[in-house]
């Protein structure tokens, strides 16, 4: 949350952060469709390699993207162990009641390839990006207002909920609450988010109203405009050329 | 004499439908004008109506009965106040409440956007007002990131950027420190606007008015 919710330093930006949002946007969707569609093993280990490219050059510190790769495989485990002996198909080795089947092996391989190209396009294409300029990008691909107002207003209201949650709690702390497994706790924590629910349907009016007195009549209206330069043009040329070449590799 | 920038006829309001037992009755025959180049402080104790007269005036709530004439003219429907909202700016209590774009440049320049303002004219009228109160570094800062004084601060910028005629004021000092609040009184103190500021702290309302309206509240048997 931090991370998303904290944009980079203007100068600090990577050599992918200062492509086009707009363009690394559409990129993302389309690699994503491929991934997700392609089954071929040459396709998906191609466009792992790809996307490692392309994440060298995010400025993505290597912690972060290991670590979020490792979340997804750990979540994967079980799938990959699982499908072997759910499918039907030639059976690898017969070890007692169990039988692993070669199809059920390569159909969990790959969904773990799609899974993790799909990761890798997502946080090097999008992962460097702050969730404002996401809004203001999906805005400009006419994504309807109200999807990407209802996105910025999150960004910027997920702190001062973040904030009001931290008041209640230390509210209830400093009365001596201490969480335990009994009806006493799980009241307090109705109430704590009831008063949650009502504080920040509240603030949502005063919100409104502080938008009408500012002229606010339904349509938001976006500030900074992005510049489409010569870099973004050769970035799109390039990456296009590889999804093509990705998508002969499959459907040739 | 002179024409009432804002003139309140009889207003009653309450809380609640009409008619309804659980309806709270807020404000009384209401009746005060408030003239161009004036300065009032509008004081009165806690639940007095002083936050509902200010949203009364921009048409945020109703008047239950009684006339709201604003700018010459009787106000009714939510078309008639769009005209009020844009010559009369109100500072909310609570800034974060009025600060919802991510970065203070934004957030200045969503009024003049409402208003239909080019994009040149915008970014100079985000430049003029953020530099008339001394805050031209802010202009890239993160809304929510800002200190309670510098939040304050920036929301005055929001409302000044629509180029009001008057400015109301709820709570503007409250839970500034002294600094912040010294520095609140100097800027208000150069502006031109006609004001109204609603606050409980006498020694801020000396140093920035020169009159008093005064909302005695109903008295404790209506007010259940």
């Amino acid at each position: 949350m931090r991370s998303l919710l904290q944009p980079p330093a203007r100068n600090a930006l990577s050599w992918i952060g200062r492509i086009d949002p707009r363009a690394r946007l559409v990129l993302a969707m389309a690699f994503s469709v491929l991934i997700a569609m392609a089954d071929r093993f040459v396709v998906l280990t191609a466009a792992i390699g790809v996307m490692l490219c392309v994440t060298a050059f995010s400025g993505l510190s290597l912690r972060l993207v290991v670590g979020r790769l490792l979340l997804l495989n750990g979540l994967l485990l079980p799938l990959i162990l699982l499908l072997p002996l759910t499918t039907a198909g030639t059976p690898l080795s017969v070890i007692g009641p169990i039988c692993p089947t070669r199809e059920g092996l390569l159909l969990g391989l790959t969904v773990a390839l799609k899974a993790n190209g799909i990761m890798l396009t997502l946080l090097s294409l999008l992962g460097s990006m702050d969730a404002t300029t996401l809004g203001h990008a999906l805005s400009h691909l006419y994504v309807p207002n109200k999807l990407t107002l209802l996105l910025l207003m999150t960004v910027r209201y997920l702190d001062v909920l973040h904030a009001e949650t931290l008041r209640l709690r230390s509210a209830m702390t400093i009365r001596g609450f201490r969480p335990q497994m009994d009806g006493h706790t799980y009241r307090t924590y109705g109430y704590l988010i009831g008063m949650l629910l009502v504080r920040s349907f509240e603030r949502s009016q005063r919100v409104v109203a502080a938008m009408k007195c500012r002229g606010f009549r339904g349509k938001f209206y976006l500030l900074d405009h992005f510049a489409f330069s010569r870099r973004d043009l050769w970035f799109c040329v390039t990456s296009t050329v590889v999804l093509f070449t990705l998508a002969l590799l499959q459907w040739r | 004499m002179t024409e009432p920038l804002i003139r309140f006829h009889d207003v009653d309001f309450a809380y609640g439908s009409a008619g309804d037992r659980s309806a709270r009755p807020v404000l009384h025959e209401c009746n005060f004008r408030l003239d161009p180049g004036q300065r009032v402080a509008l004081v009165g104790p806690n639940g007095s109506g002083k936050t509902t007269l200010l949203h009364l005036v921009v048409g945020l709530l109703r008047p239950t009965s009684g006339r709201i004439e604003a700018f010459g003219r009787t106000r009714r429907e939510e078309a008639d106040f769009h005209e009020v909202r844009r010559r009369v700016g109100l500072l909310f209590q609570d800034s974060d409440d009025q600060l919802f774009c991510p970065t203070v440049a934004e957030d200045v320049a969503f009024g003049p956007l409402n208003l239909g303002q080019s994009r040149d004219e915008v970014h100079r009228t985000v430049a003029e007002t953020l530099g008339m109160l001394g805050l031209s570094d802010y202009a890239d800062r993160v809304t929510h990131k800002l200190s309670g004084g510098e939040k304050r601060l920036v929301a005055l910028a929001t409302v000044l950027a629509m180029r009001p005629e008057v400015l109301m004021l709820d709570e503007p000092a409250a839970g500034l420190d002294v600094e912040a609040t010294e520095r609140l009184v100097e800027v208000l103190a150069q502006l031109p606007q006609t004001m109204m500021i609603v606050s409980h702290d006498r020694e801020f309302l000396d140093r920035t008015t020169t009159g008093t309206i005064d909302l005695p509240g109903l008295p404790r048997k209506d007010r259940r």
